[in-house]
């Protein structure tokens, strides 16, 4: 856990309530993280005790080495881009720009330098004399980077950046930031609700929820490994079926239910007990074919559900299914279509399943 | 029939309008005559002979106004430094801080105002009579002081309220210290809010008759009560004069509040 930027059991409270509650996270040098999770989970809150506006009650921050813990903002070196910008409206987009670079006394030529290299950068070259009032959403946002980047930050911290942004725009943004990051080496610290936004642009993506870390791992750990059934929802498997398992060495036997066939899968390295469970799975990783009877013995290449059809539409792409398996409902997607009231039998494939234990 | 009905639905209107205008402009009218009239007397309508003798009596050396102007400028100065020197750091701290009370501190500064000015005013002169303040321009000061804290405070709060702690924090990130945002970020931003309370506060001293009157007279003279000495002694030539020189800074004045002061100022006078 030796990183560059080093959180240790960090505790954050406002008044009675415990924002943070014992955060441990390390930070490599050059690395991208993403803090991902729905809003109130805390992942601003980290981000500003990070930067200095909040101060931990337990627990310190360090960075290489050093601890910043009770140390001001703006002795932290870091630069943080704000959900809002925050540009200054009295202040050009030199001005803004430069003023970091006013602050450590860079000369007068070079702090030129620097400022028309940040708007080469991020394509500002012909409004360096606009004030912030007369700029669009996405060149704001460029302005904000490029004041954080002016100053060569050691630390480079983004409160959602990109979700005042049109969605197109947004789209390409995601890939100007990484790329920029990438080539300038920075560290840089993301926050997001966006599942994709982390996904494309993070090298490793920390989840949390209720002021705690859920999990954290590379985007393809966190996507196809989720350790709770918390992430497994965030990232998107939203499908839930009650099932109930029974481990035996390798295999996990699923006994057979209202809804669903008898199955023996793989047990991988998936912790888990006998008993009741509950089966998550997104909706376009299943196979859909019209119901079969049912065959003697376990279906060995994964869990079958049986349901019937009771919605369909195109979103494009693949048909999208509502199907409903007694009182519980699923999405799934499929390329062929399905009519309204057809029988059908889900398979969802060993790899694709994520099974917790039920509460 | 029709017709007339429709042609004549004007007249209530332009009636109305009129009045209106002649009570707007017509005091200001007999005010512009009465600076220029060299003879005027009943049962005349206007004046008989117009001119300037009285606006060169006026401004002459001998003549009252000019020291009378300048009292009243130098007060009104000094008041808008006192003022807006307490104001800036009250207001920032009453915006930005977590303070207890703040609402009744923001009220605190309106009991100056709620009482009767008379009373107030002769405590005043006797509390300052003993301490030698009376007919200083220190005592004036500090009586125009109490009257302009008010608006200078209620309006730099307002004005600290309406920035956005973000732009302080950027600021922050950027490396600056705390005092530094204050000077760069916050105070620029403040500026036209402060700059109209400091306007404000700068009329109304340059107004103010009361209390100039019981700690200031007779050894300070300012411009309203030269005023008030010509509006009594019948001249209402050297009062319309004086009168005018006073409408400058007010026009003035709503120049600036339409150019500088912003909707989200005003909005948050006095939260």
């Amino acid at each position: 856990m030796e990183g560059y930027l080093n959180i240790s059991h960090t505790r954050v409270r406002y008044g009675e309530n415990e924002i943070l509650k014992g955060i441990d996270l390390s930070v490599r040098k050059g690395e991208f993280v993403a803090l991902l999770g729905s809003s109130g989970c805390g992942k601003t809150t980290l981000l500003r005790t990070v930067a200095g506006f909040n101060t931990p009650t337990e627990g310190t921050i360090s960075i290489g080495g050093r601890d910043v813990t009770r140390q001001p903002p703006d002795k932290r070196g870091m630069a943080l881009v704000f959900q809002s910008y925050a540009l200054w409206p009295h202040m050009t987009v030199d001005q803004n720009i430069g003023y970091g670079l006013k602050l450590r006394r860079v000369e007068r030529e070079a702090a030129r330098q620097r400022i028309d290299e940040m708007k080469a950068l991020l394509g500002l070259q012909a409004l360096g004399h606009r004030k912030p009032a007369e700029l669009s959403g996405g060149q704001r946002q460029r302005v904000a980077l490029g004041r954080a980047l002016a100053i060569n930050p050691d630390i480079l911290l983004l409160d959602e950046p990109l979700s005042n942004l049109d969605a197109r725009i947004r789209l390409t943004v995601r890939h100007e930031i990484s790329a920029l990051q990438r080539r300038l080496g920075i560290t840089a610290v993301h926050v997001t609700h966006d599942r994709e936004e982390a996904m494309v642009m993070a090298d490793r993506i920390v989840i949390m929820n209720g002021g705690e870390i859920a999990q954290a791992g590379t985007p393809q750990e966190v996507y196809n490994q989720p350790n709770s059934d918390f992430v497994a929802a965030f990232m998107g498997a939203e499908n839930i079926v009650e099932i109930d398992i029974e481990v035996s060495g390798s295999s996990i036997g699923i006994s057979e239910g209202r809804n669903n066939r008898k199955a023996v899968i793989d047990r991988g390295d998936r912790p888990l007990v006998s008993g009741p469970a509950i089966a998550r799975f997104r909706s376009e990783t299943v196979r859909m074919t019209a119901a079969a009877d049912a065959a003697s013995g376990a279906h060995r290449d994964g869990l079958v559900l049986t349901g019937q059809v009771a919605q369909v539409s195109y979103p494009g792409g693949l048909w999208r299914h509502v199907v409903h398996l007694g009182d519980t409902s699923l999405i799934v997607d499929a390329a062929a279509r399905f009519e309204e009231g057809a029988s059908v039998d889900i398979t969802v494939p060993d790899t694709a399943l994520y099974i917790f234990p039920r509460p | 029939m029709k017709t007339t009905m429709i042609d004549l639905k004007w007249i209530p209107r332009a009636l109305g309008l009129g009045l209106l205008a002649f009570a707007i402009f017509g005091p200001l009218t007999n005010l512009v005559l009465w600076a220029v009239a060299e003879k005027w007397y009943f049962p005349h309508a206007l004046p008989l002979q117009y001119g300037f003798s009285y606006w060169v009596s006026v401004f002459s050396p001998r003549g009252n106004a000019t020291t009378s102007l300048t009292m009243s400028v130098l007060i009104a100065c000094l008041t808008v430094i006192f003022s807006i020197g307490l104001a800036v750091p009250a207001g920032y701290a009453l915006a930005r801080l977590k303070l207890p009370f703040r609402g009744a501190i923001l009220l605190v500064l309106l009991i100056p105002q709620a009482f009767p000015n008379l009373p107030v005013y002769v405590n005043i002169a006797r509390l300052f009579y003993q301490l030698g303040l009376n007919g200083t321009v220190v005592g004036v000061v500090l009586v125009h002081v109490t009257h302009g804290l008010v608006y200078a405070v209620w309006i730099a709060t307002a004005a600290f309220s309406a920035i956005d702690r973000e732009l302080e924090e950027a600021a922050r990130s950027m490396g600056a210290s705390a005092f530094k945002t204050f000077c760069d970020v916050t105070l620029p931003i403040a500026a036209p809010g402060l700059l109209a309370s400091a306007i404000f506060v700068f009329l109304e001293s340059l107004d103010e008759f009361t209390g100039t009157y019981f700690v200031g007279a007779p050894d300070i003279s300012t411009l309203p009560l030269l005023l008030y000495t010509a509006g009594s002694g019948g001249n209402y030539q050297i009062a319309s004069i004086t009168a005018l020189i006073l409408l400058v800074p007010s026009i003035a004045f709503m120049i600036v509040i339409e150019r500088f002061l912003k909707a989200d100022v005003l909005s948050k006078v006095g939260r």
